[in-house]
């Protein structure tokens, strides 16, 4: 059952209990004692919304940075990857296997402010070697839903 | 002038259907739950295997029975979900949808006046391919109370001397009713008993939401007197790339095959291709759709119950066939408000047969965020009436 409410509310947290539990054929009861657990053990981390901010009047660049350290010994990459998820304007950090250790993904209001915090703050760690900035141009999709075209129900209305 | 046309074609009665899609069609806003097909797309790897071969270049006819790699994946099929052994070579033919196999397993089978049985509500093709083929329809009127499955005594009661073919169309369109292996055990010994054959139109075989699809085919005895038509229209969302099978025992195959061959020549080349992908790596697409639509029958079933609309619950398929006679009008007058009051369509049950008055067929090939606008909308229509009717 924990799959199934997972990949239901991963589309749509809003969804109503009560319904969750109809379209899964279980008790309400069952659904609200399984998520309430899941939230518990961490597995449900939050109730995110997906938001096209190209649509608003907000002025956002998000920028994808490719970051090579020098792990350190005993710590790996941990002390160096928390030092960098500290900083509120990080959004995510991933280690990365192949040519650089940690891809870390940035919002700032525009690119001085991202290539500022690249500059001052990121470079300047001791065990960063180096950084490559990227620049989101244009979000096609994001976390599996379609945002640059509108689904539109092309088939005939009624057929046999 | 002689007349030019032929009698037995100009007293087809067209669709039922067709009357009311004009209706739909001149309204700008209708919200539809009338479609019989699925709203997903083709998931994107079997797209893209179509494209592939069109870009390979590969635009040929192929053989009359379709792809040796495509018959192939077929007959893998049929053994990993049925147990059923076909050999590739001469026991399937790739059709022009399933609706193809239909009409060439009718002509190849029956000879004049020979009678077909019918057992409805069903697909509105089995009559008219019937009498296209010179045989006598004899329809069976499946029951509400028996979650219109088709009963050994039905059945037995509608056999007469000139019985030669039963079309079995089950996972059913409309009513979402499925037969299970116990029976079609009880079927099959009746058949067996009369020497009958079976046409098994299981177009939807991926598509229930109990036990798995039993094919009546893998029952013993049955495997030489039917032709099992499946396709890839309802279990990989490929309705538009026209494309369907008959597996059957080769001395009725190969004179299906004689008509495929004249009338159509092969089914189309890009289809096949993609089909080939379909079947090898096709089957978690289909466990994804199947869960979802599972999840709008489950919806359904509670909206209902929770505005005591009386509906049996379908197991099969993606409709459901909900039962309106409490509120004293025919299907189609039902249906005709419904749209015009409430903008929302559905089809009156009558279109799949005379046994279907006083149902609907509520199809839930749609979003469930779709779903529940209509859902909201059948309510708000049943209260109406229900205050009508207590004035």
């Amino acid at each position: 059952m924990r799959e199934k409410i997972l990949s239901i509310i991963e589309r749509n947290s809003r969804i109503d209990l009560k319904e969750l539990a109809v379209i899964l054929g279980v008790e309400e009861t069952d659904v609200v004692n399984e998520m309430a657990a899941m939230e518990k053990e961490g597995i449900i981390c939050g109730y995110h919304t997906m938001i096209d901010w190209e649509k608003t009047s907000v002025e956002k660049v998000t920028a994808l940075i490719e970051v090579r350290v020098t792990p350190q010994r005993g710590q790996g990459f941990d002390n160096i990857a928390e030092r960098i998820y500290k900083y509120p304007e990080v959004n995510s950090v991933y280690l990365i296997s192949g040519g650089y250790d940690l891809l870390v993904t940035l919002e700032g209001k525009s690119l001085k402010e991202v290539s500022a915090f690249v500059s001052d703050k990121l470079s300047a760690l001791d065990t960063v070697l180096s950084t490559a900035t990227h620049f989101i141009l244009k979000k096609y999709k994001d976390h599996g839903t379609i945002l640059a075209k509108k689904y539109e129900d092309e088939r005939e209305k009624i057929t046999p | 002038m002689r007349n030019p046309l032929a009698d037995k074609v100009v007293d087809i009665k067209p669709s039922g259907i067709r009357k009311f899609f004009d209706i739909v069609s001149e309204m700008e806003d209708a919200i539809s739950l009338g479609v019989g097909e699925p709203d997903f797309d083709t998931p994107w790897h079997i797209r893209d295997e179509g494209i592939y071969s069109l870009e390979k270049g590969r635009t040929f006819y192929t053989s009359n029975a379709g792809l040796k790699d495509l018959k192939i994946e077929i007959c893998n099929y049929m053994k990993r979900s049925q147990g059923i052994d076909y050999h590739y070579n001469d026991e399937v033919i790739v059709t022009v949808g399933g609706s193809e196999a239909i009409d060439i397993a009718l002509r190849a089978m029956i000879n004049d006046g020979e009678e077909v049985l019918i057992p409805q509500p069903s697909y509105v093709s089995y009559e008219p391919c019937a009498i296209l083929a010179n045989a006598v329809p004899v329809i069976i009127e499946l029951k509400a109370e028996n979650e219109f499955r088709l009963t050994a005594q039905e059945l037995r009661d509608a056999i007469t001397d000139k019985t030669k073919v039963l079309i079995l169309p089950f996972p059913n369109n409309p009513t979402g009713a499925i037969m299970e292996k116990e029976d079609l055990e009880r079927i099959a010994e009746v058949i067996i008993e009369k020497d009958i054959f079976v046409i098994s139109d299981e177009i939807y075989a991926e598509l229930t939401y109990k036990d798995k699809h039993v094919s009546i085919a893998s029952l013993p005895g049955m495997r030489e007197r039917t032709i099992l038509i499946n396709g890839f229209s309802k279990a990989y969302a490929m309705t538009g790339w026209r494309l369907g099978y008959a597996c059957g025992p080769k001395e009725i195959l190969n004179q299906m095959l004689k008509i495929h061959q004249f009338a159509i020549m092969c089914a189309p080349t890009t289809s096949q291709y993609a089909a080939v992908e379909a079947l090898k790596n096709g089957d978690e697409d289909v466990r994804q759709m199947r869960e979802a639509y599972n999840q709008r029958r489950r919806y359904l079933m509670y909206a209902f119950q929770e505005m005591g609309l009386e509906c049996f619950e379908p197991f099969g398929a993606f409709y459901v066939f909900p039962c309106i006679k409490e509120f004293g009008m025919s299907s189609e007058e039902f249906a005709d408000r419904f749209l015009r009051e409430e903008k929302v369509a559905v089809v009156p049950g009558t279109a799949f047969g005379d046994c279907g008055e006083g149902f609907l067929r509520i199809s839930y090939a749609y979003s469930l965020e779709n779903l529940k606008i209509a859902i909201g909308k059948l309510k708000n229509f049943i209260e109406r009436i229900r205050k009508e009717k207590g004035e």
